[in-house]
Parts: structure tokens; sequence; C-alpha cells
């Protein structure tokens, strides 16, 4: 069975590739992952702006409280050298290199645009074969309007690419008056690949101590919905590559973004809870069930189910959350 | 190899020599010293060799004792060793001195000379510990400057190895180990041809070895042991030579020359002063300028003090002296005079009769004390005493600088006279210990350093309290070598750096005419005249001073810098004073801060170099108007209401007027009111907390975790409300035993820190705005006028009667008076709130043995003193011994309480007859386990001793003044964690063995907190401080457990931020515990890099991942057939990593070894797991465990 799919111009083995995570924060991790099939692997995200935080926090607690007294003129031995910067994970990406034969994206999470091209041409240098752009950012000022936010992530893309020669995807969020638009832009201003889309951390209330309560969701089965969509939706409309990721849990979750369109599927909750061995798992029964139904390959069924391709392309549409929500009434009866 | 000219100070000058020429360094921290011991720790972590090529060992001992025992030890294992110490480090080192020096070894003992405590510790500079080391046998070698002392560290140890007499190198604490000064650094080149191979491999031959084995160590009998003590005279006689060959061959090298005794000034000088260390420089730069007026003075600087070679001393005087002072930076209470005036008289003496003098008639000689503990010893004072030597009859035995109004010692002088020369540029920085002022001025000495030809001298006085420290810099610049080893005061440029200093301080006084003042203000340039004092603008106009004013906390907020000013006013400095040309002087600050931040990562220098680029556009020159304007005087320093002790003498301290008291101000035998903080206000909170009656649930805890006793609460009668302030705030009381009652929570506006650890503590939030508490932060100016109208009524209110409170419940504890209160302690503190506990609970009748440290410095340090009175006049009586001992002092008190207890009862059974029998028996029966008892007691003295003032036996008289012990007195011994792990160990496990009735308390911060984070046993694994910065590799040494292994000893660990109930209940059981009870009390510290407001929320973590348990271990409760331990915290419910992770000390090293942070924070959460399986177990065995009290 053929499941070679290409992604960002590299040509993988199969289309599933474990996404930033954790997981990925040792470079055991990461050889384990090549052994249970991973076809190439997203290294977790390197946050400039927590890169940033530490070193201002370092900053912060050497020099609090220092030539004040006459006794106590510091606190602190000053080392030699901090690993401050984004050296660890530098030295992470050439690691993981050494270690794998598989691809390694390098992951990065910017806040300033110096940051992100300065960062992106070092991990190019680190010997990334391709960088993933997480553009985590929640607009909050009401002062602000959606064609500058749009604008911010254009020019992120366009400062990088800029720099880079390796291949750039963004990792999106759904939040955008148009994504379909959005997404073409991006593609537009040379985005390799759209990886759709970034799950937010969405913050709860503890009300015992009423406090806001950051605390990490895993992701289920149901989020997969989203991705697929616009998956399907923007299959064959824009120049990029589609990476799904969010609520692939199984090979059907697989079978079903590829329909859709996605080049890769990227998993993150389902290895987080399973084990990264779960990998292999999705592989084989990915490959008995096109076995089962004919396949011969996973190129065939890429973008069979897209809006393009499909039956009925309303089916996409908004209209087909009104016949959901009618037939949800029905169901239950005391809504 | 080229020498270079570099910019450091006096400690790290010597450590740089030091470390080269040696392969062993024990070390123990002691402030001036410490910092010497650091560099070298900190360059072997380095790896920085010795000139041999091999990184010498550093190892930290638990005691100066103990640094001395294992440098005799690698001594006579054959190695080149050296220690630094000071004071009464150096006392302890005294034993071992002479073994060392009795054995002929050579070695050098690197001393940053420091005072003694007698009637009170004291940190600064002076000659006492040295001289306390005369006998010794050591040699004893004087350097007076950086420079000096970076060469004679050097040449001492190249004299040592040849003349096998040991050596101390010293030199002032703090003039000399602190001044940051430009100097020219020795090469290892220089060290190589100065130290000669052929002796080191000689005393490596003298070592113990197996292969050639000796004795060494006998013990000798009245028969030969004074023959065998004077076998060494040999030695001594040649080792003044050595050290002069010593010095000359390192002339030859380096071109410094230096003699035993250096003579400067003119040949045919007919007055001389005879002075040792840094006050030559001072004396030596008004000897050039007397002379340069026509005077004829001269200057004997004594280099080699031991051994004194006479002949030199006489040779180096010049023949036509007629009048000599000799100077000690000594005292010696009952003697003839000082060591160095008595040597000196002594010299001439001999040689005048051994007709070796050159003298037509022996000189007049006088001795004098100056400078002691860092006193400032200006020129003024140098023109003093020549003045007194033309005199007929010069004063003997005198002091300078000082007004000794009582046994009129004291040579009076002109302040005003000045040597300061035009061409050095002199500068005052004003700045606080947050803002980073000093941290910038060393930074500006070193830029100016190392970019120019002129010389450079940095000088910072510092605070005694930490919290809202405040900061001065002595800044001079000048094309020739500085000598002036004293404080600027004609200065021609002043920086505050803080505008509420022109409310506190005459800035200006110390301006010469045409200076320039820099203010760092929110005035606009338009507006600030306005704001400014009458005095100050009167002497802007008269002196014609150049005004700048930058709003330095808005440009440093804009470049993400916060509240650190440092780059913004260095930056001003440079662009007005001229030091540099601008554009260099700007490219030199960009280029320190790439180098002094660059580690620290791109965006910490780009925040600085941003922030310097937006000072200059921010920085005006203010027009001066031709008038005074203002009518703002400068508050006076404390309320008349005052006691007078405290407007005549502690107020002339607070307002840095101390040097001008005189003798008779002070009492003689260190003996201060207590109760004196409360009269000084110093309002250095920019936010305070503000209660809100509405959501309070008055539980008590933040007035319980408040580390400066500035929140209280009373419940009162509400019929007293009528004479409150208008905005006094109260609601009713809400717990029963207080029904009908009013209850108020009230925070003290002007001696609040602003920590927040209140509103942290608070649970009770606004339902409506869930940000807000029961107490939230407020501006402080806009309150200050109403709170403190509020706070002087809410202290006139009655205090609950201690009998009606039930002391287990915590919301009605906290109504109960601290007895601790204002300190200077850093805010956010977390020792304090423990010792304000023990003082609510107990301070009434409680003794408290201080072990030196923090503890013993908010505790202790002029100008006020925190411990206080109830307004019955009772409260804690309170003594600092010292560092090492503080356990058997605390055991001696508790022995004389008991003594007289035992005697008074003996007289009471005497006197029955007379004082009647049921007074009798109820005083020797009284129960006195609750503070009614105590009343009782209380009572029944008064009427004794009533009765005994009638009666004239000498039983009766006796009885009087023993009559107050028969009230059960509580003794505390408290220190922290340096004192209860390392140094007083010892004395702390003989005082749990003796099993009597005393309460241990230590502040545990897991690191010499005072002293600047060194390494303590506590310090838990993984943690960086002083001494690992590789994060120390060992666990946490667990002296609860050892405490334990007594079974009549209390024990209890606690974390007031994890349980404060559990605390409060450890504090009660261990006081009522009538054997020796030890509270190991979790006390969050700076020094653990965490965010002080929050830091009860580390001491949670702490407990929740199990890195500190809470338990209690009661040998009550063996005795009536339980398990004696209590293990009261919960199994760890998260990783220990997440409490690591809060706290810089172990964060810092998965930025700096995150190779080693991985396996230590692994072996951390092993230590947990162990350790609480450990406890668990012995927590859940049935006891059968015998107490024997």
């Amino acid at each position: 069975m053929d499941l070679s799919t290409t992604y960002l111009g590299l040509k993988l083995r199969t289309p599933l590739v474990p996404s930033a995570s954790p997981l990925s924060e040792h470079v055991d991790s990461i050889k384990q992952m090549e052994d249970a099939g991973a076809s190439a692997v997203v290294l977790y995200s390197l946050f400039e702006e927590q890169l940033r935080m530490e070193a201002q926090d370092l900053h912060f607690h050497t020099t609090f409280g220092t030539e004040s007294f006459a006794e106590a003129l510091t606190y602190f031995p000053e080392p030699e050298e901090y690993r401050m910067g984004p050296e660890e994970y530098l030295e992470h990406i050439r690691k993981a290199k050494e270690a794998v034969d598989i691809p390694i994206i390098a992951s990065l999470n910017g806040s300033t645009i110096g940051g992100w091209t300065e960062f992106a041409r070092k991990m190019q240098q680190a010997g990334a074969d391709a960088l993933e752009l997480n553009i985590y950012y929640i607009p909050t000022d009401v002062n602000l309007n959606g064609t500058e936010v749009e604008k911010t992530y254009v020019d992120i893309l366009q400062n990088v690419k800029s720099v880079v020669s390796i291949p750039v995807s963004v990792k999106l969020s759904p939040f955008f008056s148009n994504i379909a638009n959005m997404s073409k832009k991006l593609a537009d201003a040379g985005a390799d690949g759209l990886v759709l889309f970034n799950r937010f951390y969405q913050p709860d209330i503890d009300l015992e101590e009423l406090e806001i309560t950051p605390h990490v969701i895993l992701s289920t089965p149901h989020a997969l919905r989203l991705p697929l969509r616009w998956i399907a939706i923007l299959y064959g409309r824009i120049n990029a590559d589609l990476a799904a990721t969010s609520g692939i849990h199984s090979a059907k979750d697989v079978i079903k973004m590829l329909m859709a369109g996605a080049k890769v599927t990227q998993m993150c909750s389902a290895l987080l809870r399973n084990g990264i061995g779960h990998i292999r798992r999705v592989e084989q029964d990915l490959t008995k069930w096109l076995l089962e139904y004919e396949y011969e390959s996973v190129q065939q069924m890429q973008g069979s189910m897209s809006q393009i391709h499909c039956e009925d392309p309303t089916g996409y549409e908004r209209a087909q959350y009104m016949k959901a929500l009618t037939y949800y009434r029905k169901e239950y009866a005391y809504i | 190899m080229q020498r270079q000219f570099i910019t450091l100070d006096g400690n790290e000058a010597v450590a740089y020599v030091a470390h080269r020429i040696n392969e062993v360094i024990a070390i123990y921290p002691i402030t001036p010293s410490s910092p010497m011991g650091e560099w070298a720790d900190q360059w072997a972590s380095e790896n920085v060799p010795n000139i041999w090529g091999t990184v010498p060992t550093v190892v930290e001992m638990q005691s100066e004792g103990g640094a001395s025992g294992a440098v005799h030890g690698a001594l006579q294992g054959g190695a080149l060793t050296t220690t630094f110490t000071a004071s009464q480090g150096l006392l302890l080192m005294i034993p071992n001195m002479y073994k060392i020096a009795g054995e002929l070894t050579p070695t050098v003992f690197h001393v940053s000379a420091r005072s003694i405590a007698a009637q009170a510790l004291s940190i600064f500079g002076d000659h006492s510990d040295v001289m306390a080391t005369r006998a010794t046998g050591f040699g004893l070698l004087a350097s007076g400057s950086v420079q000096e002392a970076m060469d004679f560290a050097l040449i001492s140890q190249a004299a040592a190895l040849k003349a096998r007499i040991p050596f101390v190198h010293f030199f002032e604490g703090f003039r000399v180990s602190h001044e940051v000064s430009k100097i020219e650094q020795l090469t290892e080149d220089d060290m190589r041809t100065m130290i000669d191979d052929q002796l080191v491999f000689e005393h490596r031959q003298r070592c113990l070895n197996p292969e050639n084995p000796v004795l060494r160590g006998t013990a000798q009998n009245p028969d030969v042991f004074f023959q065998a003590r004077e076998t060494v005279n040999p030695y001594y006689q040649k080792a003044p030579t050595i050290m002069q060959d010593a010095m000359d061959k390192f002339a030859q090298l380096v071109g410094r020359q230096y003699h035993l005794f250096d003579y400067v000034g003119a040949p045919d000088a007919d007055r001389v002063i005879v002075c040792m260390g840094s006050g030559s420089e001072a004396i030596h730069e008004t000897v050039d300028y007397l002379n340069d007026k026509g005077e004829s003075v001269g200057l004997l600087k004594v280099r080699l003090y031991r051994p004194f070679s006479m002949e030199q001393f006489i040779k180096a005087l010049p023949a036509s002296a007629k009048a000599i002072a000799v100077l000690d930076r000594t005292k010696e209470p009952g003697s003839l005079g000082e060591p160095l005036y008595q040597d000196t008289v002594n010299a001439l003496y001999e040689s005048m009769n051994n007709g070796g003098a050159k003298f037509d008639a022996l000189p007049k000689v006088i001795g004098g004390r100056y400078g002691l503990s860092s006193k400032e010893f200006t020129p003024a004072m140098v023109k003093g005493i020549y003045d007194e030597l033309k005199k007929d009859i010069p004063k003997n035995h005198f002091t300078i600088g000082i007004n000794d109004d009582v046994t009129h010692t004291s040579l009076d002088y002109d302040p005003e006279f000045s040597t300061e020369s035009d061409n050095v540029v002199r500068a005052l920085f004003y700045g606080l210990g947050s803002d980073g002022t000093v941290g910038a001025n060393k930074n500006s000495i070193k830029i100016i350093g190392e970019n120019t030809d002129n010389y450079a001298q940095g000088y910072f006085v510092y605070d005694s309290k930490k919290a809202g420290a405040v900061t001065v810099s002595h800044l001079r610049f000048g094309p020739e070598p500085i000598r002036s080893s004293y404080l600027i005061s004609k200065a021609n440029f002043v920086a505050c750096h803080q505008t509420v200093f022109l409310e506190r301080y005459d800035m200006l006084k110390s301006l010469v005419p045409g200076g320039t003042f820099l203010l760092n203000t929110q005035a606009g340039v338009d507006e600030v005249w306005d704001t400014l004092p009458r005095n100050y603008q009167e002497q802007i106009i008269e002196k014609q001073i150049k005004l700048y004013v930058i709003d330095a906390y808005d440009v440093a907020k804009n470049a993400g810098m916060g509240n650190r000013i440092n780059t913004v006013m260095q930056t001003c400095f440079f662009a007005i004073s001229s030091v540099l040309p601008k554009e260099e002087a700007i490219r030199a600050i960009k280029d320190a801060i790439k180098k002094t931040y660059g580690r620290k990562g791109d965006h910490i220098v780009q925040m600085n170099i941003n922030a310097v680029d937006q000072a200059l556009a921010h920085l005006h020159e203010v027009e001066i108007p031709g008038a005074v304007t203002s009518r703002r005087e400068q508050p006076p320093t404390v309320s008349e209401r005052a006691p007078e002790f405290v407007r005549n003498v502690l107020a002339k301290i607070m307002a840095g007027q101390g040097d001008d008291l005189p003798v008779s101000c002070f009492p003689e035998d260190g003996t201060y009111p207590t109760g004196t903080t409360q009269w000084e206000k110093r309002n250095i909170a920019l936010e305070i907390p503000v209660w809100d009656p509405d959501v309070c649930i008055q539980c008590g805890k933040c007035s319980l975790v408040c580390p400066h006793g500035v929140i209280r609460q009373k419940v009162y009668d509400p019929d007293l409300l009528k004479d409150a302030p208008a905005t006094f705030k109260s609601t009713d009381a809400r717990d029963k035993a207080w029904s009908g009652m009013k209850y108020t929570l009230q925070v003290a506006p002007e001696d609040c820190t602003g920590c927040e650890l209140c509103v942290e503590v608070c649970p009770a939030k606004n339902k409506t705005q869930t940000r807000l508490k029961a107490i939230n932060m407020a501006p402080q100016p806009p309150l200050r006028d109403t709170e403190r109208e509020n706070w002087e009524f809410f202290l006139s209110l009655p205090e609950v009667d201690r009998r009606n409170i039930e002391v287990t419940k915590l919301p009605q504890q906290q109504l109960q008076l601290p007895l601790f209160e204002f300190s200077g302690a850093c805010a956010g503190c977390g020792e304090t709130p423990y010792v304000k506990l023990a003082t609510q609970l107990f301070g009434d009748r409680m003794v408290v043995a201080n072990a030196t440290g923090c503890s013993s410095i908010y505790g202790g340090n002029l100008p006020t003193t925190p411990w206080t009175k109830n307004r019955e006049g009772r409260g804690p009586a309170w003594s600092n011994s010292l560092f090492e001992d503080n356990a058997e002092f605390g055991l001696g008190i508790r022995l004389a309480i008991d003594k007289k207890q035992e005697y008074a009862r003996e007289l009471v059974q005497k006197l029955a007859g007379t004082i009647g029998d049921d007074l009798a028996t109820a005083l020797l029966t009284a129960d006195q386990r609750d503070e009614a008892g105590i009343y009782e007691q209380r009572e029944r003295v008064a009427l004794l001793k009533q009765k005994l003032r009638d009666l004239d036996t000498i039983d009766a008289k006796q009885l009087l003044t023993l009559a107050d012990n028969l009230v059960k007195q509580s003794v505390w011994i408290i220190g922290g964690d340096g004192w209860a792990y390392d140094i007083g160990y010892g004395g702390l496990d003989h005082v749990l063995a003796s099993g009597r009735d005393v309460n241990i308390l230590v502040l545990d911060t897991e690191v010499y907190s005072n002293t600047g984070g060194q390494t303590s046993k506590a310090t838990p694994r993984g943690a960086i401080a002083k001494f690992s910065a590789a994060g120390r590799p060992a666990g946490k040494k667990d002296l609860g457990l050892m405490a334990m292994s007594y079974g009549n000893v209390y024990v209890a660990s606690v974390a007031m931020g994890a349980r404060d109930m559990h605390t409060l209940r450890a504090f009660i059981e261990a006081e009522a515990y009538q054997g020796p009870s030890l509270i190991i009390a979790y006390s969050h510290c700076i020094a653990h890099g965490i965010n002080m407001a929050k830091a009860m929320e580390n001491q949670k973590m702490a407990v929740n991942t199990g890195q500190w348990l809470l338990y209690r271990y009661n040998p009550l409760r063996a005795e009536a057939g339980e398990n004696p331990l209590s293990l009261d915290s919960k199994a760890p419910k998260k990783a220990v990593i997440e409490y690591l992770n809060m706290e810089n000390r172990f964060r810092m090293l998965t930025k700096s070894k995150p190779d080693i942070a991985e396996r230590l924070f692994k072996l951390a959460q092993a230590d947990v797991d162990r350790r609480w399986k450990h406890y668990e177990y012995l927590a859940s065995r049935s006891s059968n465990h015998p107490t024997d009290k």
C-alpha cells in the first residue's frame, strides 16, 4: 500500500505527523516517533515571548535586592554564561536531525518581527527541514480592526520567507472574518502550507477560588469537524499544502481529513493520551481500511471529498448548519 | 605579558592574586571579606587555574574555626593554602594561628580588617581584629589602597615562603575591600617571578607523608617547652629583611617600591605622623598639600607591623622629627596606649638607650585613636593632628574625628579644611538600592577607567535598613592616582535619583558653588522649581548651581525597565558632566551594556540601549529664577512627642547626622531602649493596603503574615467610636466571643513597606469585583494624613484583655499586641512574621538570645529597634552575643533565670511567716500555664514586693530583687540556618541535650541571607547559592530528625504560608513544653529569587510537593503512650519540580547548567520521596518511646 504523501515539498512515507507538543522535547521521544512510523515530526514550539519573559525574569531576580545592603551586595553567583536564547532549541534541532532520518519541522511562536526572522534564520541554520509558524495571537483591543490583524499575519510570513529558503507553513486559528480569504492571502504571500487549526487554551473559572484557571484540555474527536470543513473548502483553491490538526485520534479521522484534502494529519492529544506507539496503530488501521475499501494509495483519496470534488458542495456551507440544528431539535425535544 | 589597568575593588584585587598562588582555599563568609571567597569559588567553578596550571580547591567550612582548622591541615598536608576573613572570624582562627606560626608554616591570611563586637557589633573597618592576633606569631602586613592590596597579596606570599613565617595581609574593610579603584593589574608572569618554586617544593617536603613519617604537635612539659618556644627567634629576626627583599624584587619587576616603613613628606619635617593602612593615604594627600603651602610635615607609613623592625623604623624617621603622633585604628581599653603607639615609644626609647638613634633629643610622642568602625578620617582631621603637634604639650591619648565630651580626649579641627584638587571630578549620587544606582556607578567607573587616562575611585555608603534602602555613591575621577580615602564633602556634581530625598536630606550642602545638580522628578522642566524645598532654592540661587531634570521613571518604564532607572541616570551623568566627550561616552555606555547584559540575552541589552537613547531626549536644563518662591521646609525627623533620647540622639542618626553626636549622648554599656522604630516614619511604601470592612471575614491572616507589624486588629466597645476621626472604619465583630463589640483592621500608613503579602493571603473576595479583596493596595500619599490620624486613634483604643483571648483560634490570637514592629527587614520578609507571632504570644515575659545574622540586624541595628513594649511597660528583653554561641548564650540566660527563681522560691518559703503563708503558698504553687494564671501570679508578685519593701531584713531585700522571677519567663533562642545548621550547631546540639526549658526558633531561609546568599547545610539540593554555583549537589541536613533522636526535645517544622494554624499550634506547644523545644520555620527570602509578594504561595507549594514537611514531635505524647511524631502535612500532591520552578535559585540552574539541573532535580524528587516515606513510617509506629526530661 502506498501511504506516501508530499507536504511542503517534502516526500513523506505516510501522512502521519506528530504535531508540536511536549512529546518532542526529548530526542529519545523523537526517535520513538520515527520508530513508531511518524513520517516527519513537528517540534514543540519555541516561544519567543517566553524566552523574552524568562530573560526578563532572570534579570529581575538576579538584580533584585542587590547593591542595597553593605553585607549582601548580591544574592547569587553570576554564572559564566546563561542559555537564555534559542540556543537550546537550536541544539535540539541539531540533535534531532542527527538522531532520526525523517524530516524535522521546527515550530516558532514569535511576538516581534525581529524575533520571528532572527529565530527562523537560526532554525534553518540548525538544520530544520521546514518551519511551522505558530501565529498564536488573540487580539483583544476593541480599536484594532480585522484588516490590521490580517496584515500582521501576512507581514510576519513575508518577513520570515525573506530570510529562509526552507519551506514555511503557517498554523492558523479559525477566528477570521473570512478564513478562506485569509488562507489565500497567506498562500499568495508565500506560505508553502497551512496548518488548520491552532487550538487555543481556553480559560475556565474556579468557583472555589474565584480565579481564572487556564488548564489544558486535550482535544476530542469532535474537534476535527472544524478543520475538516475548511480543509475541504480550501482544497484546490489556494496554492498551499493543507495540514490537518485538532481532533485526529484514529485512522478514520485521518482518512476523513485526507479525503477533505489534507496532505498530512497532525496528531497531539491522541499521542499524549495513548503514547507514541499510537502512531503505529493508526498506520495499521489506515492500511487495513485502505485495503478493505480497495484504495491503492493515500494520494488517490486526497481531496476526494473536498468541496470541489464532492457530490454536494453546499454540504460544507452555512445552510447545512441550519439543517443540522433543525435535526438536533427534533432529536432532543426538550431544547 | 603586558600589564593592564583595570577597575575593581580591594576584595577582588586580593582574591585575584590569592587564587593564582594557592592550591587550597578554605573559607567561611563574613562581611566584609565574603566577596574574596566568592570570587575564588566562582573562578574555581569556571576552572580558572593558578600559576602552576591547576585549579585551586575552594571549600566552604562551617565556621572560621573550621576554616582555620582546614587551612592548618592543608598546610600540614603540603598544599599552598589560604583563607579570607575578618573580625570575629579572625578571632575564631586565633588558636590555629598559634599552631600554624609555631610550626613555622608559610601561609597568608587575607583579612579585610573590621571592628570587633564590643558594646555593639559593627561590620565596618578598623584594626581591632588584626591587633588581637599580634601574639600569634603571624607577621602583619598592612596595605592602604586597592593597588597596595593587590601588590601586598603577592609580596606577602613570596616573603612567607622564604621566611617560613605566616602572614596576615590586611586592609580596611569597606574603605579598601569595597572601594572600586583603577589600578595596574599584576600578571601571572609577575606572580611566577615572585614566587620561588624551590620554596614551594620545600614547603611540600615538610608535609606529613607516610613515605617519610614525622610527628608534629607533641605535648611538652615544663622542662623543655620554654626552650623549644625560643627556637623560632632566628626566623623572626630574619623576616623583616626577607620581606624587604621581596619588596625590592617586586619593585624591580613592577616598578612600585615599597619599604617596611615608607616615609613621605619633608626630609626635614619637625612633625611626623605614624600610621598604618588606608588612613595613610589621606595623610599622604594632606602632607603634600601642607608642604606645598610651606609647612614641614611628614608621614611614616607602617607596612610591616610584625615582626616589627626597630632598626628600619628608626631609619625611616627623619632626624629632624621633634613631635610624633602615632595613630591607631583600634582601641585597647585600660592600656597605656594603643599598640602602634606603644611600639613607637618602645622603639624610640630602646634606640635612644642603645645609642643608635639619630635624634638629638627624644621626640615628643603622642598616640591617638581614629577611624574606628570606618569613622571618617579626613585631611581636616589630619591637619588638626599636625596643629596639635605644634603645641608645647600636645594632648596624648587623643581621639580625632569625634567629640569626646566625657573624658575630653578629642582634638579640635576645622571641618571646612579641604585638600580636594580642582582637577578631580567629584560626584555624589543619592539613590535607592532598588533603582540600581550603585550598579550603574560601578559601571561608570569602569567606563571612565577603561576609556580615559583618568584614575577613578568609587565608594558606596549603604543603608542600615534592608527595605527601602538608600545608597550614596561617592565617585572621583582625575589625572593623578587618587589617595582620598574619605567621603566626598565638596562635590561638583550631585545627582538625586529619588524626589522624596529632597524632603529628607540636604544634598546641596556638599555641592560647591557653580556645581551641577541632577534631579529625577516627575515635575516638568517648567514646574520643577516650585516643587523644590526652600533650602534647595536658596542654595541653587546662592551657589549659582546648574539644575538638570529628567523623569527617569517615565523613561525607564517606556524602555521596559520598570523601576530600574540606573541606565537612564547614568546616561544623564555622562551627558552633563563632560568627563568624556558625549558621543564617546554614549558609545562606551552601550558597549558596557552589551558586556554586562549580553549573557542575559539580546532583549535585556536592547532594553537598556533604548533607555540610553531615550534618556538624552528627556534631559533638560532648568532656567533658574532669580527669587526663592518655596515655603516648603524639611519636616522634623521625628515627632515632638518622641522621648528625649529619641529626639536628641536617635533622630540625629536617622537624619544622617550621627557623626556630629558627642560621646556623652551614648549609653556606656551598649544598652538601648526598645520600641523606637515607632518614631522613625519612613514612608517608603508607594502603595499601602486599605481595608474593606464589608468584605472582611476577620480571619486574622493578613495581620499574621505582615512582616512589619503594620496591620493590626482590635475589638472594642462601640461607645469608643464617638471620638473617632471621620474616616476611621469599623464594623461589627463577627466572633461570637465579641458579640456587641466593634472590630477594626487598621494599617500603619507610614510604617508599611508595601510588600503586599497581606493582600495575597487575604481569602475574602469582593463578590461583585473578584479582583478586589478585603484589603487592597492603594497609593499611599493621598492616604497618608488621614490614615495617620486613624492609626493614632486606633492605638488609643484599649487592648483586648489577654485573659479573654483564646489563643488557639487565629482570629482571636491576632488581637494580641505584637511586640516586634516596623523592623528594617526586607519588604515581604519571611522571618519576621514568626518573630512577631512569638512576641504576640509570649512577648511580655520573653527574653531573647539572638544569633548574629539578618534577625540581629533588623532586630538590633541602630538607629531604632523594633522590639517593643506593651502599655504596662513589659516586653521582650533582647540581646545578641555572637553568631557562633547563640544557643549557649540563651542557655546561660535560662540558667540564670532558673537559678534566680529557685533562690526566690527558697526565700519565699523562708519568709512565709512574714509575708503570709497563704501568699507564699499561692506564689509557690501557682499554675502559670495560661494568661489568667500568669496574670494572677503577677498580681501576687506585686503584692509580695509591696510587703517586702516594708521589711528591713537582708532576705527581704534579696527577694525583692528576685521576685520578678516568680513569674514564668520564656527564653527564646532565635537565629538563622547559618547559625543553627553550621556555625552554632555544636552549641545548639548541646543545649538540646541539656534538657532545659528553652525555645529555639530557627528562621530557615536555607542560605546565609545576611551576608548575601552563601550555601549553608540547610540549602536544598539543586539550589544555586554562593559556593554552589553549579547547584548544591548534596541534600539538606535534616536538623529536626537529628533533634528528635534525643527523645525529650519538642521539635516542630512549620511553614506559615502553608498552614498558619499549624504554626500557631506549634509555637504554643513548644513554649508550653518544659524542656528544650526546636521550631524550624520555613522562611522565604529575597535570596531565593522569588516574587516576595506571593511568597506564601511558595511556602504552600513547598509543602504540597513534600519539599517541606509539617510535623510536630511532642515528647509529652510519648509519655501518654502515643507516637510522639505527628506528621501534619499530607502526602505530596505535586511533583517537586513545580516548586523548584517557582524559585530563581533553582530555575537559574536550568539556564546555566541544564544537564546538572536535570540530574539534581531528579535527585531532589528522590529525596522528597524517601524522606516522606521515612517520616510516614516514623509517624505511624505505635509508641513505646521513653522520655527523660
